[in-house]
């Protein structure tokens, strides 16, 4: 569940984010290292959820429709597709997998040793 | 160049500027759309995503703390999430708190400056940052803000109507839309050798974690990815170091 108050939490430290830099922009400068450890550990953290979203459901794997669909997809952004294109790519690439059956080969692979605790929700 | 050519200039680079600003913006609508259909078919109450949308305003980090929360992890853990993909909006605002001081009265100065600070995202401030004379930074930055935070607001109730008529996402494949977002979002900023490597590795860690730890804490600890960036200096080795240490800032603090 996602209580308001870590909506509320979330939108503070945001704000204070955003309005430290115009606030202080006259005492401060932020040394290039610094500014481009923010932009790394925020690449990082996109693109760890991205990982762990494409492939795991729960504590298991999430079949093999999704990643083929995000791997797809993120094809297409490295190739600088439009942005609708990468969206509808992925949505579709999996949803006719899906179709096809694809989802119920229940092995994952070798980095997800767990296989077995199988996302609940896809196969009911 | 003469009164008329820079009038003409002026002119085309507005309407440069609003063409641009209209992809960015369907661009976005698509994520929000995104965003809202993923939060309410995951089984979020549908204010959730609206009310983040408006307070948060920033798409990753939306994403971000939602996904921990979709995956089962403690609001604490999808906080933090959001709140370290949000740090770079610091940077972000020294580097053009210029446009968000206006002329004007004090209460005009100041809501100029609060409201622009809300305004400020990855889009608004690239879209500063490519101008240096200080009327078209202003123009480009409330523009691009402006319009994106109307889109973003509007598209993401859209989802959550979408995501709440839609009985079976996973059949439409709606789960695989929200890593794509994700990646396409982070490709941007995986430019740099160093980057890729802490994101690649970090990401690899997460995938690998995610049986064993709690949800939501996988993500955040990607973030020893980050040790990657950390190397004594030594000589360069290989075509990746020469690589990088020639590698320029993606943004000068100018």
């Amino acid at each position: 569940m996602m209580p308001l108050l870590a909506v509320v939490v979330l939108a503070a430290i945001t704000y204070t984010m955003r309005i430290a830099g115009p606030l202080l922009a006259d005492r401060v400068t932020v040394p290039v290292a610094a500014q481009r450890l923010f932009t790394s550990a925020a690449a990082v953290l996109l693109v760890a959820l991205a990982a762990t979203s494409a492939l795991t459901s729960g504590h298991g794997f999430a079949g093999w429709a999704r990643p083929a669909g995000v791997a797809a997809a993120g094809l297409l952004a490295v190739r600088r597709a439009p942005f609708p294109v990468v969206v509808l790519v992925a949505a579709s690439v999996t949803a006719l997998l899906r179709l096809a059956g694809v989802e119920l080969s229940r092995t994952g692979p070798w980095f997800l040793w767990d296989s077995s605790r199988y996302a609940p929700e896809l196969h009911t | 160049m003469n009164m008329r050519m820079e009038w003409r200039t002026n002119w085309m680079s507005d309407r440069a500027l609003v063409r641009d600003v209209a992809l960015v913006c369907l661009a976005d609508g698509i994520v929000g759309v995104s965003f809202g259909a993923t939060a309410v078919a995951g089984g979020l109450p549908w204010w959730v995503p609206v009310v983040m949308s408006l307070l948060v305003f920033a798409g990753g980090s939306q994403f971000a703390a939602v996904g921990v929360v979709l995956a089962g992890g403690s609001p604490v853990a999808a906080v933090a999430a959001g709140a370290v993909l949000n740090t770079r909006l610091f940077p972000y605002g020294l580097a053009v708190s210029d446009v968000t001081s206006i002329d004007g009265g004090r209460a005009r100065r100041w809501a100029a400056r609060l409201a622009g600070a809300q305004l400020t995202t990855d889009e608004s401030v690239a879209f500063a940052l490519r101008h240096t004379d200080p009327a078209r930074r202003r123009a480009a930055f409330w523009t691009c803000g402006a319009a994106l935070f109307t889109v973003w607001n509007i598209a993401v109730p859209l989802g959550v109507l979408a995501g709440s008529a839609i009985r079976n996402t996973a059949a439409f494949g709606l789960d695989a839309t929200f890593p794509a977002v994700l990646l396409a979002l982070a490709l941007p900023t995986l430019t740099e050798g160093r980057t890729r490597v802490a994101a690649f590795s970090g990401a690899g860690a997460a995938v690998a974690l995610t049986p064993l730890l709690p949800a939501g804490l996988p993500v955040l600890a990607a973030l020893g990815g980050l040790a990657a960036l950390w190397r004594p200096k030594r000589r360069p080795r290989d075509a990746g170091d020469t690589e990088v240490a020639g590698a320029i800032p993606v943004r000068s603090n100018s």
